[in-house]
């Protein structure tokens, strides 16, 4: 498959590496003569340096016959043009943009871009995984289905500990699907499973319900 | 009628006081509040600091309720994306945009975003000046 990269930062780069060792033809698009001479000693003649929003690079670049565009500079806007002229002026059928602003997810969906990743929530959830007291991890999200698949620790001190699940008042677009206890083998929950310190569940729900079902599986 | 500008440059201050004398609730937006220093002393609008290309800042500007909106920043694309924030998220009826760049304007023009690229008007009063004194010297 034939993708083009726009920006040779540290994400243009590493994703570039990624791409060609799975065997696809890439370019990457780059500003700084430095980095450009520095990808082109890394990786061979994969990059070329222009102004990712411009037509004319773009076009030199063979923008036209790729099937996936990818903008990973460190400006929102820039990756939004990039993108935007990438599906209007050659139409090309997937284009991904990383975006800084976690705000500006809806925007560019809004805008037409088919992929926003941001990168700052991605290193936000992860850095949040890792704090005990956070009791909520998104794991997965199902945006077009506008479903969520989540996971919970129960702490040692939480209300529901003791009682079985059909006490508890699940909010009606969530479903507890695996609880993994501290000590013993995961297992699909039923009615009457009964809720322990320490277990860690798996949950789909809905952003709306999200805050409903960590009341309801923790008691406060 | 309501008329929020993006970015305190020249042009943008210049038309914010033009618009102001007229009688037009004006805000204007800059990252940098050094940039206010261009407002006329007379400007009775509102000068906000706040980026253009954020939802929060645009709405604290009031974009949600107004009539028109004009992206005149240096960056061609913060301009595009500040524009089409205010036409599609916040469906602001009127909204202009400078872009220098003449190819990237034909096609955010066709987008639907009303811009104008001061290189492609200038280039070309300056090609008329040129040929009407050369008339005139005939």
């Amino acid at each position: 498959m034939y993708i083009i990269v726009i920006g040779g930062g540290k994400v243009g780069y590493f994703l570039a590496r990624a791409l060609l060792d799975e065997g696809h033809e890439i370019l990457v698009v780059e500003k700084s003569p430095a980095r450009t001479e520095f990808i082109r000693n890394e990786l061979g003649s994969v990059c070329v340096r222009g102004d990712g929003c411009e037509v004319a690079t773009l076009t030199e670049a063979g923008t036209g016959r790729a099937e996936m565009f990818i903008a990973v500079t460190g400006e929102d806007e820039d990756n939004l043009v990039a993108c935007q002229v990438a599906k209007h002026k050659f139409n090309v059928p997937r284009t991904v943009a990383r975006i800084n602003n976690p705000k500006n997810e809806a925007i560019f969906k809004e805008l037409g871009i088919d992929v926003a990743v941001s990168s700052t929530n991605i290193i936000l959830e992860s850095i949040q995984e890792e704090v005990p007291t956070h009791s909520l991890t998104h794991l997965l999200d199902i945006r077009d289905k506008g479903l969520e698949i989540v996971e919970l620790k129960i702490p040692a001190d939480a209300k529901t500990v003791g009682k079985e699940i059909r006490e508890l008042s699940m909010p009606p677009e969530s479903r507890l699907f695996l609880i993994i206890p501290a000590q013993e083998k995961p297992r699909v929950p039923t009615a009457s499973t009964v809720i322990q310190a320490e277990d860690q569940i798996i949950a789909i729900t809905t952003p709306q319900s999200e805050e409903a079902l960590r009341k309801a599986l923790r008691g406060s | 009628m309501k008329i929020v500008i993006m970015g305190c440059g020249r042009v943008g201050a210049r038309l914010a006081g033009l618009l102001d004398i007229e009688g037009y609730d004006v805000t204007i937006v800059d990252t940098d509040a050094y940039s206010f220093r261009r407002l006329p002393a007379e400007f009775g609008g509102n000068a906000l600091v706040g980026d253009g290309m954020d939802e929060d800042s645009l709405r604290k500007a009031g974009t949600e309720d107004a009539d028109a909106f004009i992206a005149l920043t240096q960056g061609d694309n913060r301009n595009v994306m500040g524009a089409q924030i205010a036409q599609h998220i916040f469906k602001v009826p009127r909204v202009l945009c400078r872009i220098y760049d003449p190819l990237r304007r034909e096609l955010f023009n066709s987008l639907g975003v009303e811009a104008f690229s001061p290189t492609t008007i200038f280039a070309q009063m300056l090609k008329e000046k040129l040929e009407a004194g050369k008339e005139e010297a005939k």
